[in-house]
Order: structure tokens, then sequence, then C-alpha cells
């Protein structure tokens, strides 16, 4: 790595100093790692990660998150679509709605859904009267992933979107597809990189979802409780287990990102 | 009267007024901004004039008026874009399958209908190729087999040959020839090659400023033109001045040629030669020539064995390389262009001043006279 990129840099012409700060903004990430690394207790490892709450934490995560990208690739696709190719004023307004929930605490995120879906909440109150319940529910779990998780997914699919272009789109059409046939046969295909990438990343986000879980859907093991949760609680009882966990979600994680990452090289054009 | 288009369109300063017979090529010619896309957008359907009205074999695709537009799908009317646009994700086959899919054909006489026109285009080895596979003339040709498997009313040809290579282009052009001509498919070709224009086309347009200067058969408007654009495209050299006795008076100076009957003192008119007319002196020749015109080199332009010199005027000298060599020019240099007044035409332009409406009056009586076409059928 040292002997091409220090060329690179040579005939990029980009200032030594730089080297610095970008060293330190590296080991900032990588150290912390390492550190949680080293303190793993390896003799033990199995038996704190395969404990029944660990494994129920562990299975909710990936259940709970699953369908939370599922919510997401279902809604955020159209809205994505939306926001790329259609023109109208108030775009810009919807857009920044969108993305809100990526600058808001997500325990902020949690108190909204509590008073949206909440036993008294504004469409909580009614779907109490018809007997269905979502706070303090895996359902809970799973909306309070998305909530956090679609702008993830809808603005990656929609850069993606807008580096296709519609050229494709408007040859098809003066082919004679319909608008629909336009998006299944052109539109999906073309973007499919963008989409997987989106999903990935949502899933991601899914996964780490902490704040506004805890506050909307509170921490039930088996229910509730999904694995940053596990390991915050476990960490006051026994920190061993929580840097245990906390080591399968970081696996977790660097599977996701180098999927992402071969991802956005496939050439698909 | 199979398509007729009047369309304006603010934004991009175009107002046309177009209609083409069926069965006919209509090559559209302007320089870069005149409102060539703008038009194909306008009748594709990808595109909303301000004010307008399309009509297609009998149907009204847009109008303004009642607020109708129908969508691009539902036109009957395909795109060939100067990019092949080859879906990327399709195999070539898959490509040429689309359209007939799209309008609801069975699988199988998808496929039937992909491999005639595969067939058509000499593509039928290309069909289980993915398009990055392909070489730009050959996608390009696959885009045509697409085209035609949409079986449209009307071909939008959006400078089909100009992204493709000097060895691809002939077999391309030759390919449109035999089956858009033969076919006798109506079509709208977009291009900046006189070629395409002879080989294709029954007649030309020129867009300047988003208005159609001229209109004629695609001979006339290329060995004939009256616009500056026509005759750059053509390669032809083209002054305009002031009729005198016998000469047009051009800022250049006096030019001789053979006058056209219908030119008279004090009218407007252009004079037309080709650059392999003229010839390059440094000095004045003796014998005094009668069109001897000096100007300042502004480029030179290599054309194999040939040098196209340009002078600030705009005028074109087309001599060999040799002779360039002994001459010793090069941009801002001064000589005289000197032409034989036999190799000069002038016509005139007397009412070039409406641009739009002057074809129609002009036309009429002077090039019947000498070309007689079909071009009167059509209004």
């Amino acid at each position: 790595m040292s002997g091409p990129s220090a060329t690179g840099l040579r005939a990029t012409g980009l200032p030594r100093w730089i080297l610095v700060p970008a060293a330190v903004a590296l080991l900032f990430v990588v150290v912390p790692l390492l550190a949680m690394v080293l303190t793993v207790d390896w003799a033990h490892f199995p038996a704190l990660v395969t404990s029944p709450a660990s494994v129920d934490a562990l299975l909710l995560s990936l259940r709970t998150s699953a369908a939370s990208t599922a919510l997401c690739v279902l809604f955020g696709v159209p809205l994505a679509v939306m926001l790329a190719r259609s023109n109208f004023p108030g775009l810009s307004v919807i857009r920044g709605f969108v993305l809100l929930p990526l600058v808001l605490p997500p325990v902020v995120g949690g108190i909204a859904l509590l008073y949206t879906f909440g036993r008294r909440g504004l469409l909580g109150q009614y779907l109490d009267a018809l007997g269905i319940q979502i706070a303090f529910t895996t359902t809970a779990v799973v909306l309070a992933q998305t909530f956090v998780a679609l702008p993830f997914l809808v603005t990656s699919l929609e850069g993606a979107l807008r580096t296709a272009g519609s050229r494709y789109e408007d040859i098809a059409a003066t082919l004679g597809a319909r608008p629909t046939t336009v998006f299944r046969r052109i539109t999906l295909p073309l973007v499919l990189p963008g989409l997987v990438s989106g999903a990935v990343l949502a899933f991601a986000r899914a996964l780490g979802e902490f704040g506004a879980t805890l506050t909307f859907a509170g921490s039930l093991q088996g229910v509730t409780r999904t694995l940053p949760l596990e390991i915050y609680l476990q960490r006051e009882t026994d920190p061993d287990a929580a840097v245990a966990l906390s080591l399968v979600l970081i696996a977790v994680a660097v599977v996701i990102v180098a999927t992402v990452h071969s991802r956005g090289k496939d050439p698909v054009r | 009267m199979s398509l007729s288009v009047r369309a304006r369109v603010a934004a991009r300063d175009v107002d046309v007024d177009l209609e083409v017979a069926e069965g006919s090529i209509v090559a559209v010619l302007g320089p870069n901004g005149a409102g060539k896309s703008t038009l194909l957008g306008v009748v594709s359907g990808l595109l909303r004039p301000d004010e307008g009205c399309v009509e297609l074999d009998g149907r009204v695709l847009t109008d303004t008026a009642t607020g109708l537009a129908v969508p691009p799908h539902d036109r009957s009317v395909v795109l060939l874009a100067q990019q092949a646009l080859l879906f990327p994700h399709l195999t070539v086959a898959g490509n040429v399958e689309f359209a007939p899919r799209s309008a609801g054909l069975g699988r199988r006489e998808a496929r039937a209908r992909a491999a005639h026109w595969l067939r058509e285009v000499d593509a039928t080895d290309l069909a289980d190729r993915r398009p990055h596979e392909l070489s730009g003339g050959q996608a390009q040709r696959v885009a045509l087999a697409r085209a035609l498997a949409a079986d449209p009313h009307l071909l939008l040809l959006d400078e089909p040959m100009s992204a493709l290579d000097v060895t691809a282009t002939p077999v391309l052009r030759a390919l449109l020839r035999r089956v858009l001509r033969e076919a006798g498919r109506t079509a709208l070709l977009v291009t900046h090659d006189p070629l395409d224009v002879l080989a294709l086309a029954d007649r030309a347009v020129v867009l300047e400023n988003g208005r159609i200067v001229e209109d004629g058969p695609a001979r006339q408007v290329l060995t004939r033109p009256r616009s500056a654009f026509g005759a750059r495209i053509a390669g032809t050299n083209l002054v305009t001045g002031i009729l005198r006795e016998d000469a047009l008076d051009t800022a250049d100076g006096l030019v001789h040629g053979r006058l056209d009957p219908d030119c008279a003192p004090g009218l407007p008119a252009v004079a037309v030669f080709t650059p392999s007319a003229v010839a390059v002196y440094p000095e004045l020749p003796h014998g005094s020539p009668r069109n001897a015109l000096r100007v300042t080199v502004a480029e030179l332009e290599a054309r194999g064995a040939t040098v196209l010199v340009r002078s600030t005027t705009g005028i074109a000298a087309e001599i060999t390389t040799a002779a360039l060599a002994e001459l010793d020019v090069h941009p801002g240099s001064t000589v005289w262009f000197v032409v034989k007044a036999t190799e000069v035409g002038i016509h005139s332009t007397a009412v070039r001043s409406q641009p739009r409406t002057a074809h129609d009056e002009h036309g009429g009586e002077t090039e019947q006279v000498d070309h007689p076409t079909g071009d009167d059928e059509e209004r």
C-alpha cells in the first residue's frame, strides 16, 4: 500500500503534511476496534456469544433488520424514484424531510414514533381500538429500525438514479413501453447495484439501531431486546459478554461493508 | 400528409412548421443549437411545446389548444440517437425483442421478430452478445434493428452516424438506405453529413435559430444552397452581396459568375462555388483574372492529401499539401483567392429577409425551370 500510494501522492501534487491528519483519522477508527479485540476473553468467547440471551438478541436483530430492510425497499424505492425523476415545487422540502432521521437523535425518533403508534398516539389510539398494539412489540422494533434506515436507502438509490439518467427510459418509452414496463424492465435493472448497496446500508443501520428501539419498543428479551440493547445491558453486569457480542456485531458490519464495497466496483453497464 | 408538426418552444426559441409526406425522408440540417433536437423531442412526445400541434397519419399526437399530449409510448414514433443506447443489462436479442414484448407479443413471436430484424441489419451472429461487447458500428446496427422491430409509423434519426468511425459510417449509411428507402419508411434525419442527405433524404430543411430557413429537394439544398449553413454542410463556398450589372458586390470584392435568370441589379444574392475551384496565390497573378479576392487566412484544415485554407471571411480554398508547402501560407498571412467565373453560380436571395416564406414565394418559378421536383406537391 505504501509504495504505489506514495508515488500517487507525489504525482497528484498533494501536500505532504496532509498525511498526518489523514493518519490520525484512520487510527481514530482502527485503534478503538483494536483495543476491543485485545480485551476479548477468547477462552470464554464461545460460551459468551452462545448464551440464550445472546442468541435470542442476535436472532431478533437479524429478523427485525431483515424485515425493516424489506419495508425500506418496498416504500423507499418508489420514494427515491419520485425524488429523482419528478420535478415539482416543494420537492426539496420533501427531500429534507426524508433526510431528517439521518440528523435526528434516534431517541427523538423513538419518542416521535411513540406519539404516533403508542396507545394514546395519533394513529395508535385508533389501532388500539381495533385491538392492535404496536408499541413495545417486535413490530415496534421493525418500525423504529425502518424509521432510521429509510434515508440510507432513499439517498443511495436516488443518487444511482440520477447518475443513470433517463436516456434509456426515454428510448424505452419511444419503443412502446408503458411507464410500468419501463420501471420494471429498464429503471430497476439499471440501478440494481445502487439498490443493493442502499439496502445493505439500510440493513446495517437497522442492525445497529439502539435509541429509537429502546424508547419505542423497550427491552424485552426475545421480543424487543436486539443485539445493541443486549450489549448495553450486559455491559452493566458482564463486561466480557458485552465485548464478545460487540465483536460479533463488528464482524457482521465488516461483512456488510465489504459487500457494499465490492458491489460498488461491479461494472454493470 | 403523413406527419405535420407545428411547434413553438419559447425556452429554446424554436418556432417550426414542417410537413413530411408519407414514405419520404426529410433531412434536418442546421448548426448546433438550431433546434433540431427540440424538433425531434416535440415529435417523439418527450418534450411538450408551449404551443403547437403534431399529427401523424391522421392521428393528433399533440395539440396544445386542447391540451392533448399522447405519451411517447403510444405514438409509434421511434428515436434512433447518436449513441446506440442499447439497454446494457439485456443481450442484443433481448434489446431487439424489447419493443415487440412491450407491445404485448408473446415470447416466441417477439423472438421471431427480433431474429428477422437482426438478419435485416446483418447482426444475426451478435444476438447473444452483451452491448458492451459490440463495436460502435455494431451497436448502432442493433439499435436500428431494435427501432425497426417496434414497427414505427415514423423514425426519428438524430445524427445516427456521427459517433461512428470512418469505416462503420458507410456500412450503416448503406444499411439505412436499404431498410428505410427501399421499404418506403417515413423518417426525419438530423445530420451534419451531406453524404447522408444525398444518400438517404428526399428533401432537406435547414434550421437556423429555431426557424426553418431553407426547404427543398435534398440535392438542390446541397448544390444550390441559399442559407449559410446549407453551404457549409455541403462544403461549398457561399458569399453574400448585392448584385451590380454583371457581378456580385461582396465584402471580399466583386465576384463574377453565372447569373440565375431571376438575378437583377440592386438585389441581394449569393455566389456559390466549391473550395476546389479556388486557387491560392501569394501575389496577384498576371493576366488579372476576373475573380481575385484579397483575403486573410484564418485557419488551415487538413483533409487527407489536400488542405482547406479558410479565410477570415469564411471562404475556403482546397489546395494540395505540396502547394501549401510552396506557398508558405499560415494563419494571419494575406493571400489572393482566384476563382474562374465559370465555376461560380450566382443565385438571387431577394426574399430571404422573411426566411420562413422565402422559399415558398421564391422557389416556385426559378427552381422549377431547371429542377422540376415533387417538392410542390407537398405544399
